[in-house]
């Protein structure tokens, strides 16, 4: 009876997030001591009641208990260990459980590394996540049970989808739920601030880490995301502004905004209201994600399997919990200023970055839910589609890549402009060099590839300049200016990944006989034909497809179409020789008779740099959340 | 830093009432537009557009019998009356949910009654039959799903009406409920009989 167990123990989770909601922040509003100090308790004892409910969870997949109704319908008696694990998240149901053991986690830490902080900010913090937590597991536990039984129980389960049996898709969804729900940090922190109505830049400085956290694992998660959509699907795209990767995309945008202007406030004091906005922002997006996947509302292949009434549930929660806070910050915002500064200076640069991220999550945002406008208003059923979104995204993007070298070099308040600009002149000319080469180079797209070859050398060259600067004066660097080097390097690899495999990408599709052999660009691709393997719960029809390049034998690749057992369902693998400098791509179509076989071949030069770029600024964020300074904390305010 | 902050003139104050007003505009009217979504998304035809078939004469098929794979039924067979056909599988949970109502209708005798046995193990799919109990005049099974491409069929369950003509009338994705056998099936058979 241990799914009953994990029964018990949610509906415990939700009493005591209620309490955990409830009492710290009334007592902080009537200054009760005892009240108050119920938060952090109260956030440990859910966590625990949370890890219990997912481990029998988990040992129901383990176990294989087809009697309950969520196993059996993502699991199978001949899937393996490793995805029995990951199938936990597989589904709407088990997936949520993970969402609110995420944000129970991200609860604890706040509850472990706040012990400096004033008591009633603390109590206030964990008051509103524990909000969250008490919405979302009644969410849980009304519509989506996943302790539902299923009786008698089936001799079979209906299987996993095949499409997240993957290694890559086991720690997707944990990296962008780690990302995802720690945006609640900095939003509990904006509305205990306004509840308390005293923002102090103290505390501000206490958040930055956790934001510079949150987004790095976010970053990591749509990296993983996209790596494997470019492996799995077969097409050979790495982004397909599909309304699933826009909702982990927005919250993601905005919280980049919302990094930089949670500096501004905390080194100046500017754009205090504005912050606070952004990371009420920031999670609202989150919330709203969690919702469109979830709900049903917009067709995807990503999304969860549609139910009207968990749609009403969510959309009721999202509506009191950003109505309220958008209400509250309304009435509560600081009306206040920080230091003057003149139009040449950094805080004006990082208001031009900010207004570029949040137009162009306005415009992701446009674009995911146009579909939908288009309805409601009669005018069909359309979509905006890639052109859209690549034509702004490129517009938008563009300045903001354009500037970033500017912003570290820039000093605060007021600068003459004449002096970044003559400490990067020779710089913009190494890179415009460069990408004048990179065109005269390009054997296709020339365009492209000059303008990724100049803006990736132009942001890595400058950023390199400040770095120099920096060293130079004073030879420290501090992980925060490690940090935004590194991230901001990460921009200029991510530029020249993207817009050089847009540009030099080769493909071609062609029917081939075992024995032919295709030439491409400097390659060749002996089809050796197609044999079936068997793997654990699927049938395979696995190519071997010998790549040469002139008379050397590269690599022998292995496209996959593999038939799982279960459904019948179809999944391609394609076989990748990976390079720092292009990849070689093979995957199969379909049979064609006589052991012919539809192949697709593509060459995609630099692709790699897109996940280098990622994996660069996630890294740069999380080593400058590791700044000391972060940590040297408050004294406590006098009131 | 601790200098009291200037309180922001009163002319700004106007700007400030126009960003709240902006602020709450946007949030209503994208409540509003979620709320439409989620009461389209209850619609079954908004998802998959409604299927082509309807209105259509039904796929030729021709498939062995679950019971006694030596015998085999084509869709001539079936012509002259209509019949439900329900797409089922001993590995679809969804299923076993729909059984007992579906068990229930059959015993009306109100239609012929036929199963099609989708993509299944045959020995699977008769434990299945001989642990819930058969529904079905006839079961008819397409092991390798080909035969399903042709009635566009996603996956189990799906329930199709054909009238005495061999016109798809009527499809429903998913479990069958009490309610959608009521309020759609029946009016939809009634239809089509006194069409006939």
């Amino acid at each position: 009876m241990l799914p009953e167990l994990g029964q018990i123990t949610l509906i415990l989770a939700l009493l005591v997030a209620a309490v955990q909601a409830i009492l710290p922040l009334v007592g902080a509003h009537r200054g009760k001591r005892e009240w108050m100090a119920l938060a952090r308790p109260a956030a440990y004892g859910q966590t625990v009641l949370l890890l219990l409910t997912f481990a029998v969870l988990t040992h129901a997949f383990v176990v294989q208990d087809f009697s309950v109704k969520y196993v059996a319908s993502n699991s199978n008696t001949l899937l393996p260990m490793m995805y029995r694990y990951s199938a936990v998240w597989g589904s709407h149901e088990g997936s949520l459980l993970l969402w609110v053991l995420v944000l129970a986690l991200w609860t604890t830490a706040v509850a472990l590394f706040s012990g400096k902080l004033p008591e009633p900010v603390v109590a206030r913090v964990l008051g509103v996540m524990g909000l969250v937590s008490l919405g979302f597991t009644a969410f849980l536990l009304l519509t989506s049970n996943p302790f539902e039984r299923l009786l008698p129980a089936p001799l079979e389960g209906r299987d996993l989808n095949p499409l997240l049996q993957d290694p890559g898709l086991i720690i997707h969804p944990p990296m962008l739920y780690m990302g995802y729900v720690g945006f609640v940090v900095p939003f509990a922190f904006a509305i205990a601030a306004l509840l308390d109505g005293h923002v102090d830049a103290r505390w501000l400085r206490w958040t930055r880490p956790w934001t510079n956290v949150a987004w790095g694992f976010l970053t990591i998660g749509i990296a993983l995301g996209s790596w494997w959509a470019y492996y799995e699907l077969g097409w050979g795209g790495w982004w397909f502004w599909d309304p699933v990767e826009n909702a982990s995309f927005m919250p993601w945008l905005v919280g980049a905004a919302l990094l930089h202007s949670q500096a501004v406030t905390e080194k100046r004091g500017s754009f205090a209201g504005w912050t606070l906005l952004l990371a009420i922002a920031a999670f609202s997006l989150s919330l709203l994600g969690t919702f469109l996947v979830r709900s049903g509302v917009i067709t995807s292949v990503h999304a969860f399997a549609a139910d009207p009434s968990r749609g009403v549930f969510i959309l009721a929660f999202l509506g009191i919990v950003i109505g309220g806070s958008l209400l509250l910050y309304v009435l509560r915002a600081p009306r206040t200023e920080g230091s003057p500064f003149t139009a040449s200076s950094r805080e004006t640069l990082l208001l031009a970055n900010n207004v570029l991220l949040a137009s162009a999550c306005g415009m992701v945002l446009l674009g995911t839910l146009y579909p939908l406008i288009a309805d409601a208003l009669d005018m069909g059923k359309i979509s905006v589609g890639p052109p859209y979104f690549g034509l702004l995204f490129l517009v938008l993007m563009a300045p903001l890549v354009m500037l970033v070298p500017f912003g570290p070099l820039t000093r605060w308040q007021r600068e003459q402009a004449s002096k970044p600009l003559a400490m990067l002149a020779p710089w913009a000319g190494l890179a415009l060099l460069v990408g004048v080469a990179a065109y005269f180079m390009a054997p296709q797209g020339p365009w492209k590839t000059a303008a990724g070859a100049f803006g990736g050398a132009w942001v890595a060259l400058g950023t390199l300049r400040f770095l120099w600067t920096r060293i130079r004066s004073n030879g420290r660097l501090t992980p925060e200016m490690l940090g935004m080097t590194l991230a901001h390097l990460g921009i200029a690899v991510f530029v020249v990944g993207a817009l050089l495999v847009e540009a030099q990408n080769v493909q071609r599709e062609l029917a081939l006989k075992p024995g032919q052999t295709l030439e491409m660009s400097g390659y060749a691709f002996r089809f050796e034909g197609v044999d079936e393997t068997q793997g654990p719960n699927y049938v395979s029809d696995r190519g071997h497809v010998r790549v040469l390049r002139g008379d050397r034998e590269l690599v022998l690749l292995h496209p996959e179409k593999r038939a799982y057992a279960s459904g019948g369902q179809v999944m391609s693998e394609a076989g990748i020789r990976p390079g720092l400098f292009g990849d070689v791509y093979v995957a199969l179509g379909e049979p064609l008779g006589n052991g012919a076989w539809a192949v697709r071949v593509h060459i995609k030069p630099f692709v790699r740099w897109i996940w280098l770029g990622a994996l660069l600024m996630a890294i740069g964020a999380f080593i400058t959340a590791a700044d000391k300074r972060f940590r040297r904390t408050p004294e406590t305010r006098t009131a | 830093m601790n200098t009291p902050p200037p309180v922001v003139p009163e002319k700004s104050r106007g700007a400030l009432v126009f960003a709240a007003v902006i602020i709450g505009l946007f949030f209503v009217g994208l409540m509003f537009l979620l709320a439409y979504g989620v009461k389209q998304s209850g619609r079954a035809d908004r998802e998959s557009l409604p299927s082509p078939l309807i209105g259509k004469p039904a796929p030729a098929f021709d498939l062995p019998v679950l019971h006694d794979p030596k015998v085999r039924i084509s869709n001539k067979d079936l012509a002259g009356a209509p019949y439900v056909m329900n797409v089922w599988g001993s590995w679809c949970p969804e299923c076993r949910v729909e059984h007992p109502v579906l068990t229930k209708f059959a015993l009306t005798k109100r239609v012929r009654f036929i199963g099609y046995n989708l993509k299944d193990e045959r020995s699977e799919a008769l434990r299945w039959l001989e642990q819930f109990g058969n529904p079905y005049v006839l079961v008819i099974a397409d092991e390798d799903g080909r035969a399903a491409i042709d009635w566009g069929i996603y996956g189990a369950p799906e329930t199709f009406l054909v009238d005495g003509l061999g016109i798809v009338r009527w499809k429903h994705v998913g479990a069958v409920t009490d309610e959608i056998l009521a309020n759609e099936l029946i009016p939809a058979l009634e239809k089509a009989e006194g069409k006939r």
